[in-house]
């Protein structure tokens, strides 16, 4: 039963609405729960009868909430569902067979046609008709069998990467047995020879529909290379509207990661099949790509794979002479740079440039020797898979390399000045190249009758001179004679590049025997008849969807079927490597058209898109489920029994909110917003309160003094507080204060490292010299022990701290005690002549160290008054004068560093400026 | 079970806010005890209060002849009045008592308690004597009876609703009722009238949670004591209102009508509100409205 687009599983189950009114009526007069309540005045009520005996009304939107809910719950279980597919009621039957296209142009609709097609099949198990599959790019045996069999292979049936042909649809044909049966067809669209056969074979034995998507199916050609640039051709099934399209060109940067390397816009014109378009790119960039793609289109067709047919070669050429200027002709390079000039790109240069660029190979015409360096890196880039090329000539004849034993990169020994046969001052005749052995790589090359040789280079005959000669002239002497270095190898030709010693640069078998060495790459596709008995191994193979896989272990394929066999399960397209080079064989070939099928007028054609029908019940349930519970909470909410709502909120305050941030660290704002001295809080308050007091005079005098404008001082507990802030630690020592905790030294160390300082002040006029005899030297020793001090020394008498802003020479505190220590100085510190002191340490000492007690010689009230006496009468003043203004120095040191040792060059530099 | 230190610390707070308490002695046989603070009016006391010169009916004995001789008139002395009165305190403890409507109100035992406590260290201070009726805690003076006091107010019992035990009441004290007095009315009825009889003059103070003089309840519902020994059902709870509220008011026209009979003074107190108005109101009312 369906209302509107609405349909319902079990309609009679809707019947129940008509008892919504009844349980109205019945919900309406059942009370309320009773409430118990607490209530003293109870012994008033105790006598008084309710006068009305109509019970208290359930609201009416209360009542309308559950009748909701029921009304939910009833229809929920109805089993609704929008958009219901209606069932064909034809041929139910009859056996059911799908045939399938399973080409590469299914792959892209494949998703619809899987969700048709199981729709189709969990019909056809409700209906009982025993279904068939038949998948014509790989066509079986018809199997009936039921359609739950049939569902759970699905996954199986998806596209194959290549087309059915006329042979695979024969056989499909000849497959379909006698019986009837209706056929619905899955089509790609793509008119093939054989369609008319099959389906007028399959309308023998049954009614035949066909689903086709109306969506034009895009296809790309194998890049071709045209005048260096790649040209590339989309074309598409039915000439319409204008399109553009674009075309990616993947291909791995430099790190070996697939990217898309450029874009290719393409239009199709109004009316046309065809877009064309052509990309220009730099070798570099050319030689790495790998695929391209119409962007959007996901199949086979629209990919189509590069392989060495798109590289150029580069080649560097290297001559021994340079200097023959004017005569081209007779340059070692001329007859070189004609040969590879129209395959490949050629590099100038120096070897030492050339070598980084990392070409395919290098020729060096006649050059004899290497320098040391040259020739280790040409030696490490043939071992990568580089290709040397040498040529003889008269420089290498005349030098003694690989003479005595062989060269590292010579292919061969060579015997002193070579040979000259047919000339004017010796007997017989120039000779001819014998015929190429079949281990050659120039095996099958035509050698044209003109070529001789009237001089070469010889090999010194070795045990291992058989093996390298791959070309040899009439007498058996070598001619090309080759060594295998790593992957890389090193081919010698004993003849010149020019034309001197030998007529072969002149002929064509010289460009073929570079082809064969793979110094020139072939611009074209080998014809089947070059592949005759070479195999091709799978490397990659591409999926119907676009994807590429590794082959595995498919089997190898023989080179006369690679180019021109029809792709197939046995053929399948990919990447195929052969004997020194790769083909990519693409599902698209250079010359295909696409066409249209066209269906007879009395077979329906159906497309693949319908509304998908949606089973909602569940929210219908979920929709009642949720009413009851706000059923509940209006109950409860009635009977005042629901949690106040404060106190809801209150909780769901305390589930939603963050925890309570930290409070502000107030010291740390302090001291980021002005400079500030600190103290180490010892836990004794007397000192701390000493400390804090002498700080505080220290800042007032260099607020008077400096342009330094400290804040009020700040008592730093090691333990809690953030370090980093404060330039500066006053660290008296007392002995029973609390060693700090590990965290604590670390931060610490970190303060230290990151350019703190911390002044440790013993207290005791430094009576023990820090030794462990006094209690506060060994306090002071077990308090520094972890921290990561550098070396120390008393301070030497052209520290820095004696003159950062006054000159001074001691140190005194409250104590006139003997000198302070800091980081000990580089021992390579030398006094310059003429300099008034040394060079130090290029930073702040990360320490100083005394026993002075400089807070109460500093510590002031808070009327400026000084705290404590020092010393006696107007001597004991001076003293408190002096400590003053070593920590004026100490803050200056502490905020400049070593400024006033750099002054030093002050003079130094003025002179560099000219004044 | 309350527990006596939070109340007397509370008690005391409440009572550290009032002047020292001096109760109004109206009848001065029998139950009069000397005490250390003179009533400023003559009458028998330690202290001197004043000469006055004779009048008619004086007897001659009264003459002091000492200052009568330092002049023509004849003066008699008089010596200040100093007399100690017992105050017995009554409490209701009843599991009616520990109501309270609302999380934020105190319970009615709790603000009883509070206001008796209150009124015992008062009048502690001004050297009365407090007691609780019964016989639990006969009145004493000093600081350890307020301590037993606060300790006897925090027992709590489990009937629903209390009456007051009269016993052990000395004739022609002062009595102070404390209760919600929503059970039975017949007993406080006996005992204000046994009360009068032996010329004991109190007052009645009736607590009440706002919600029982508001009857804010409606729907179905099932009114329970707070013993639990009653309940009552009713459908439709907003019905009753009316009548509960007549009830309520009938009952504290009866005990204002039964005040009015005996000579003791009726005030009702609610819960919601401030504590120190019900105990000036109690100053007030055991000090006779003269002031100290």
């Amino acid at each position: 039963m369906t209302i509107g687009p609405i349909g319902f599983a079990a309609p009679w189950l809707l019947v129940a609405l008509a008892l919504l009114p009844i349980l109205w009526l019945i919900l309406r007069a059942v009370p309320p729960a009773p409430i118990r309540r607490r209530f003293p005045g109870v012994a008033l009520l105790i006598g008084l009868t309710d006068d009305d005996s109509v019970t208290d009304r359930t609201p009416w939107w209360l009542l309308l909430l559950r009748m909701l809910a029921v009304a939910a719950v009833i229809t929920g279980l109805a089993g609704p569902v929008l958009n219901p597919h209606i069932k064909a009621q034809t041929n139910a039957n009859l056996p059911l067979l799908v045939v399938l296209d399973s080409s590469w142009a299914s792959a892209r609709d494949w998703d619809q046609q899987r969700a048709v097609l199981d729709d189709m099949l969990s019909e056809a198990g409700r209906d009982g008709r025993p279904v068939a599959v038949m998948r014509l790019s790989a066509p079986e045996a018809l199997v009936f069998q039921p359609a739950d069999v049939w569902r759970s292979r699905l996954s199986g049936l998806g596209p194959e990467a290549w087309a059915p042909t006329t042979d695979t649809m024969a056989t499909a044909t000849s497959w379909l047995g006698e019986d009837r049966y209706e056929t619905r067809w899955f089509s790609d669209g793509l008119a093939r020879d054989g369609r008319e056969a099959l389906l007028s074979a399959l309308q023998d034995r049954g009614p035949v529909s066909v689903y086709e998507s109306p969506r034009a199916i895009l296809a790309l050609t194998p890049a071709a290379l045209l005048d260096g640039n790649l040209e590339l051709r989309a074309t598409r099934v039915r000439p319409g509207a204008a399109r553009a399209i674009e075309v990616a060109a993947f291909g791995r940067d430099p790190s070996g990661i697939l990217r898309v390397l450029a874009t290719l816009p393409m239009t199709f014109d109004v009316g046309t099949t065809e877009a064309i378009g052509a990309i220009s790119l730099p070798p570099e960039l050319r030689a790495r790509l790998t695929q391209f793609q119409i962007v959007g289109q996901d199949h086979a067709g629209a990919i189509t794979l590069s392989d060495d047919t798109l590289k150029r070669r580069e080649v560097a050429l290297i001559a021994g002479r340079e200097d023959r200027e004017g005569l081209e002709l007779l340059s070692p390079l001329h007859y070189l740079e004609q040969a590879l000039i129209p395959t490949a790109d050629l590099l100038d240069g120096t070897l030492a440039d050339i070598i980084p660029a990392n070409p395919d190979a290098i020729v060096l015409a006649d050059v004899a020797t290497l320098a040391e360096g040259e020739q280790a890196q040409l030696l490490e880039w043939i071992n990568d898979g580089g290709m040397l090329l040498r040529l003889a000539g008269p420089r290498l004849a005349a030098s003694d390399i690989s003479r005595q034993e062989e060269a590292p990169l010579m292919p061969v020994r060579l015997r002193a000045g070579g040979r000259s046969v047919g000339g004017a001052m010796s007997w017989g005749e120039p000779k001819a190249l014998a015929p190429f052995s079949d281990s050659s790589p120039f095996f099958g090359l035509d050698i044209p009758g003109d070529v001789s040789v009237s001089a070469q280079v010889m090999a010194q005959p070795d045990p291992s001179l058989a093996n390298r000669v791959i070309a040899q002239l009439s007498d058996g002497t070598p001619l090309v004679t080759r060594k295998r270095i790593g992957q890389g190898q090193v081919v010698l030709f004993h003849v010149t590049a020019n034309a001197e010693w030998s007529s072969l640069p002149l002929s064509g078998l010289f460009v073929q025997m570079l082809e064969r060495l793979a110094i020139s790459g072939a611009a074209s596709l080998p014809t089947a008849e070059d592949l005759a008995g070479t195999t091709w191994q799978p490397v990659k193979v591409l999926a119907a969807d676009g994807s590429l896989s590794e082959a595995g272990n498919l089997p190898g394929v023989a080179g006369e079927r690679l180019i021109s066999d029809p792709l197939g399960p046995t053929l399948q397209p990919g990447l195929y490597d052969g004997p020194e080079r790769r083909i990519a064989r693409n599902v698209i070939g250079a010359d295909i058209t696409l066409a249209p099928v066209s269906w007879p007028a009395d077979v329906p054609v159906t497309g693949l898109i319908r509304p998908a029908q949606h089973p909602f019940g569940g929210w219908l349930l979920a929709l009642a489920l949720i009413l009851l519970s706000a059923d509940v909470l209006a109950s409860l909410g009635l009977s005042g029994r629901l949690l106040p709502a404060r106190a809801a909120l209150i909780a769901l305050l305390a589930l939603g909110l963050p925890q309570d941030a930290h409070a502000q660290d107030d010291k740390t704002l302090a001291a980021t917003s002005e400079m500030v001295l600190a103290h180490v809080l010892t836990g004794d308050a007397q000192l701390d309160d000493t400390a804090r007091a002498g700080l505080l005079g220290l800042s007032q005098t260099l607020f008077f003094r400096t342009s330094i404008e400290p804040s009020n001082p700040i008592g730093v507990d090691l333990e809690a507080d953030e370090l980093a802030v404060f330039p500066l630690l006053y660290w008296p020592i007392t002995p029973d204060q609390p060693i700090p905790s590990d965290v604590a030294y670390a931060k610490l160390n970190t303060y230290l490292r990151t350019g703190g300082m911390i002044l440790f002040d013993t207290r005791d006029a430094n009576v023990s010299g820090f030794g462990a005899s006094s209690p506060n030297g060994a306090k002071l020793q077990k308090l520094a022990a972890p921290l990561d001090i550098p070396p120390l020394e008393a301070i030497p008498e052209d520290h820095v701290l004696t003159r950062t802003f006054y000159l001074l020479q001691d140190f005194p505190g409250r104590h006139a005690g003997r000198g302070i220590w800091v980081e000990a100085a580089p021992p390579d510190a030398k006094k310059i002549e003429g300099m008034p002191f040394r060079n130090l340490n290029d930073g702040v000492t990360p320490v100083v160290i005394g026993g002075n007690d400089w807070a109460s010689a500093w510590a002031m009230d808070a009327r400026g008054n000084p705290m404590f006496p020092v010393g006696r009468g107007f001597a004991g003043e001076r003293q408190r004068e002096l400590a003053y203004r070593f920590g004026v120095n100490l803050v200056m040191h502490v905020l400049t560093g070593n400024y006033k040792s750099d002054q030093v060059h002050v003079p130094a530099l003025l002179d560099r400026l000219g004044q | 079970m309350s527990q006596p230190l939070p109340l007397r610390t509370h008690a005391e707070t409440e009572a550290a806010r009032l002047p020292p308490l001096l109760a109004r002695a109206e009848q001065l046989a029998g139950a009069v005890l000397l005490g250390e603070h003179g009533r400023r009016r003559s009458g028998l006391g330690d202290d001197f209060w004043q000469y006055r010169p004779v009048q008619p009916g004086d007897s001659r004995r009264l003459i002091d002849h000492r200052r009568s001789a330092r002049s023509d008139t004849q003066f008699v002395k008089q010596r200040e009045w100093q007399i100690a009165q017992s105050v017995m305190l009554w409490v209701d403890n009843a599991a009616s008592m520990r109501f309270a409507s609302e999380s934020g109100l105190p319970e009615k035992a709790d603000r009883a308690r509070v206001l008796a406590l209150a009124v015992a260290i008062l009048l502690n201070r001004a050297g009365e004597r407090v007691g609780l009726t019964g016989t639990a805690l006969p009145p004493r003076r000093g600081e350890t009876q307020v301590a037993r006091l606060a300790d006897a107010l925090a027992q709590d019992t489990q009937d629903d609703y209390g009456s007051p035990d009269m016993r052990g009441m000395p004739a022609h004290g002062r009595a102070v009722l404390i209760s919600d007095f929503l059970g039975d009315i017949s007993g406080a009825q006996n005992a204000l009238t046994s009360a009068a009889d032996r010329g004991v003059q109190g007052i009645v103070m009736q607590v009440l949670d706002p919600a029982e003089e508001a009857f804010p309840y409606q729907g179905r519902t099932i009114f329970q004591s707070v013993g639990g020994t009653l309940a009552h059902e009713t459908l439709k709870a907003s019905d009753l209102r009316d009548r509960y509220l007549e009830r309520l008011a009938e009952r504290k026209a009866e005990l204002a009508q039964l005040c009015a009979l005996t000579g003791w003074r009726y005030q009702c107190h609610h819960t919601s509100e401030s504590a120190q108005t019900a105990l000036l109101w109690l100053y007030r009312a055991i000090d006779g409205g003269q002031g100290a």
